[in-house]
């Protein structure tokens, strides 16, 4: 694509290259700004993207790429840097506010902009990517000092871990040598290596970049971390969070702006710090839809997702999944329902799936009662394929592809083997491992497709590794999602999609009650049934464990997650000691 | 259910072994001082003192503020009552704040005592209190939040189903351990959890009677001393005829209802946020009623669907009478 390039002269007479991709005529400008050490190249493969819809504008920050490098470091003040990009917008939009978009430094400078007066009314929205403002660090950092708590204190530590940099760039002499030696070479490596970043993507005036730029931090950090100002603005901002990100903390960039941004969307995003190199497909659709919606068209259903609730703000600090949408199968009860209410509590948006629809809407009801800004409910039989592509596509038309699916539906059969019927095994893989599989590939597909990773979570049962006579066929197909989970789990590694496998124990849900014996007779049934609820009533184990472990497999990506004692001694008995399980395998333990 | 109904239960052998069923009934009547059947004169003082029990509770919440503690909103409580007419304790008032209201985590019975918990903009509580006062006695709880909270609003409104669901499936004489399944099961259909099964013993409820001990008003471990003897009678002697004074899913509670008054307290959860309600149940031979319908949770049902309830039991004059055992109590305290 043309790549359109032209200078303009700041007020202080540093002449700026600013490049231009597509129509100037285009109803919308995109502005980017370019962070540290980058130029304008950082942006390149998202405004090629954007040009097919909008006119887009990137130029080179003084001291970087084909602009020109004052030596004073009092020239690169955040200030400077305002009447910078006032001087690049009088040229490229002298009518219409422009859409600006920043990334590391050049959203921190964005931020003095957006926050300020001066050219408030030239700016639509912002979408700000790993580069927080830095005044309302300094508050949040504040704030979090006035009322201290281990998990305040813990997200500055952290934070103050990955900002060790910051004190290193004001070194004298060390960080330009360095950058003039072995960070030539080293540093494409290093972002090669630790981002994913393609090879080639640097600018050819690279080391040279990284030296001028050292000027923004000396300029800038310490005076706005230690007198920071009370910034708010009403411009609308849109903050993506890698959630990776080795500089920017999400926890910070995610709430530090939330006091003083009247209209934000928060973006999680799983990505490292240079996602506009490694994440520029996701990333410009992000651009063009919050553009879209800022001029006036419907939002999104994910944009809509993402935007922070006036009456959520005191809730930001614990919605740990906000913004998210979580799909439940089975969730019309038990472990299902348990599920769909913690991600609720933790700020996602749920969509409940149950057989019966009464059970799931009440699901969804009380979701949104505890604070899951959109839900919806579906009756779906997991085990019809027809009903679940169905399911899929409206789930994906009202809500957008989900970021976690938890297949949990499953139905519980006991009984000896030679009385299971053929009918009994489809009714029971049917469900159990056929809604499984449904459920992953359809679901799984939508993930890959819109490559933004994602979290798939099934649950199996401890009887995937516990053999037993009397549960042949749960046992079975149990062991299937165990395995369906692990193949998976190696497949979608590389398009960051986790899958995990949660193995419960003996949980007081209704299974217990709902559990069909075969080869017995209808009033044994019914003693059997009572019998199996007595012993998980005394085992009393609430489905909300379960919950919590399908919450701390997303969370850490863990593979298999046994839940409660049993589940655990009898995963380590299958490897340790597997004669033992055989031995217990052929008593009868239906309780009779 | 194998023991379930009958006088002499499992736990009867000893009885069956001495003789029969009149001399176990004997005995019984004196270790209990519970009555067949109360007198309308003691169920009119049983309702004064509850009316008291909700009035300090609505008293009190009235006057929780932000930062406010457990333990100052406990020790309103116990004020309140002391200066308008309790005289003894069954338990000391109780109050849960935010997650508390569902006893998070509780392990130990120590738990359930007033903390240092402020309450917050938005918050859920529950105030539990037992006051006793000339011997009758009263134990209630009232869920509020400061501010509003939507999911307590929303549990308190479903606290509807239960009490009707209680009283129904007592009429019918279900054995104590089947109607808590039955709540179990409502409180699945609702997607709550069962927080009762937190108290001790799981008590979806217990018995209440007149203490008439004599002996010190000593407190220990919460409990009123006299009460504590009450009970431990109770619990005696109820086991001899296989009955138990505490309402569990066990199947020591696998017998119809035992006639007499019960401290109903359904206290359900969702995540963070709990709610219940407490209040007197009369069980009489061959029917049951609410001691009391003009409580704070029924109002606010009423108020909201005005034609769908009507009293469960008629009480022709009961404000009055009310009115008039409350300034009894006034009087004699």
């Amino acid at each position: 694509m043309k790549e359109l390039q032209s200078y303009v002269t700041a007020p202080d007479g540093v002449r700026l290259a600013v490049f231009e991709w597509g129509e100037r005529s285009a109803a919308t400008t995109v502005v980017l700004v370019h962070g540290y050490p980058d130029t304008h190249a950082v942006w390149r493969p998202i405004a090629e993207q954007l040009a097919e819809r909008h006119h887009v504008v990137a130029y080179d920050v003084r001291g970087a790429g084909h602009s020109d490098a004052p030596r004073a470091v009092r020239c690169y003040t955040l200030a400077t840097l305002e009447a910078d990009l006032g001087a690049v917008l009088r040229q490229v939009s002298p009518d219409r506010p422009v859409h600006l978009v920043g990334h590391d430094w050049g959203s921190i400078q964005s931020w003095e902009s957006v926050t300020g007066t001066a050219l408030a009314d030239r700016i639509a929205s912002f979408t700000s990517i790993s580069g927080p403002c830095l005044d309302h660090v300094g508050q949040w950092f504040r704030s979090r000092l006035r009322r201290p708590n281990p998990r305040a204190l813990g997200q500055l530590a952290w934070q103050g871990v990955h900002s060790w940099y910051i004190g290193y760039f004001h070194l004298p002499l060390l960080p330009p040598l360095l950058w003039r030696t072995a960070m030539v070479r080293a540093w494409p490596a290093l972002l090669h290596a630790v981002e994913g970043v393609p090879h080639g993507s640097g600018a050819p005036t690279f080391p040279t970049d990284a030296v001028r730029g050292l000027a923004l931090y000396r300029a800038n950090m310490i005076p706005r971390l230690a007198r920071p100002r009370r910034r708010p603005t009403d411009i609308p901002v849109q903050v993506v969070l890698p959630q990776k990100d080795l500089y920017v903390t999400p926890a910070m960039a995610g709430q530090a702006p939330q006091p003083f941004v009247g209209r934000l969307w928060r973006r999680p995003l799983r990505a490292g710090h240079w996602a506009p190199l490694t994440h520029e497909t996701v990333l410009a659709g992000w651009i063009d839809e919050f553009v879209a919606h800022i001029e006036g068209a419907p939002a999104a259903p994910d944009l809509d997702r993402a935007q922070v609730r006036p009456d959520a703000a005191d809730r930001g600090e614990t919605a740990e999944y906000a913004g998210r949408l979580v799909v439940v199968t089975g969730a019309g009860s038990g472990i299902g329902r348990a599920t769909a209410l913690a991600f609720a509590d933790a700020g996602a948006s749920v969509v409940a799936a149950d057989l019966n629809p009464e059970s799931a809407a009440r699901t969804a009801q009380l979701a949104s009662l505890l604070g899951a800004p959109r839900t919806g409910w579906y009756a779906v039989d997991v085990s019809d394929p027809a009903a679940m592509e169905e399911f899929a596509k409206a789930v994906r038309a009202e809500h957008g592809a989900p970021d976690v699916v938890v297949n949990n539906a499953g139905i519980g059969l006991g009984g000896a083997f030679l009385d299971t019927a053929t009918s009994d095994w489809d009714a029971v893989l049917g469900v159990n491992l056929m809604g499984v599989v449904h459920g992953c590939r359809l679901f799984g597909a939508m993930m890959k497709e819109r490559g933004q990773g994602g979290h798939i979570v099934n649950i199996a049962s401890a009887a995937a590794y516990l053999p037993s006579r009397t549960l042949s066929a749960y046992a079975t197909s149990k062991a299937a999602v165990l395995m369906l989970t692990e193949c998976l789990r190696a497949e979608l590694a590389d398009q960051g999609i986790g899958v995990s496998a949660v193995c419960p124990g003996f949980v007081n849900t209704a299974i217990a009650k709902a559990t069909r014996y075969v080869g017995v007779s209808a009033g044994e049934q019914e003693q059997l049934r009572g019998k199996a609820d007595r012993l998980y009533r005394l085992r009393n184990l609430p489905p909300e464990r379960v919950a919590d472990a399908v919450l701390r497999a997303v969370r850490e990506n863990r593979p298999v997650v046994p839940v409660a004692a049993e589940a655990r001694i009898g995963r380590a008995l299958s490897r340790l000691s597997p004669g033992t399980l055989r031995f217990v395998a052929r008593r009868d333990l239906t309780p009779r | 259910m194998t023991d379930g109904g009958t006088s002499c239960g499992s736990a009867g052998k000893l009885a069956d072994d001495i003789c029969c069923a009149d001399l176990t009934q004997q005995y019984v009547d004196t270790m209990s001082n519970k009555q067949p059947a109360w007198a309308p004169e003691d169920l009119d003082r049983f309702r004064a003192v509850q009316q008291l029990a909700y009035r300090c509770a609505e008293a009190v919440a009235a006057t929780l503020e932000p930062g406010v503690t457990e333990k100052q909103a406990a020790q309103r409580m116990r004020h309140w009552l002391m200066e308008n007419g309790a005289d003894d304790w069954f338990h000391v008032p109780f109050a849960w704040f935010g997650d508390r209201t569902t006893f998070h985590r509780f392990r130990t019975p120590l738990q359930f005592f007033p903390t240092d918990r402020r309450l917050e903009e938005g918050m859920p509580f529950i105030l539990d209190c037992a006051p006793v006062a000339d011997g009758y006695t009263a134990d209630i709880g009232y869920a509020g939040s400061l501010g509003g909270n939507a999911v307590q609003a929303q549990i308190l409104d479903d606290l509807q189903e239960y009490r009707a669901l209680i009283l129904a499936e007592v009429r019918e004489r279900k054995p104590l351990n089947a109607i808590y399944r039955s709540v179990d099961a409502l409180i699945a259909k609702h997607g709550y959890d069962n927080r009762h099964r937190v108290y001790p013993g799981r008590v979806l409820a217990h018995q209440v009677t007149r203490l008439k001990v004599r002996g010190p008003r000593a407190i220990v471990a919460g409990f009123g001393v006299r009460s504590l003897q009450t009970l431990g009678r109770e619990l005696v002697a109820e086991r001899i005829v296989g009955r138990s004074p505490l309402w569990a899913d066990g199947k020591s509670s696998g017998h119809a209802p035992t006639p007499g008054l019960w401290a109903v307290e359904p206290h359900l959860g969702l995540r963070q946020v709990g709610a219940k309600f407490e209040e007197l149940l009369v069980v009489t031979e061959d029917d049951a009623y609410w001691l009391d319908d003009d409580l704070p949770h029924v109002r606010a049902w009423t108020a909201k669907a005005p034609a769908a309830t009507t009293p469960e039991h008629p009480t022709a004059d009961r404000a009055d009478a009310v009115s008039d055992a409350v300034t009894e109590e006034e009087s004699a305290a």
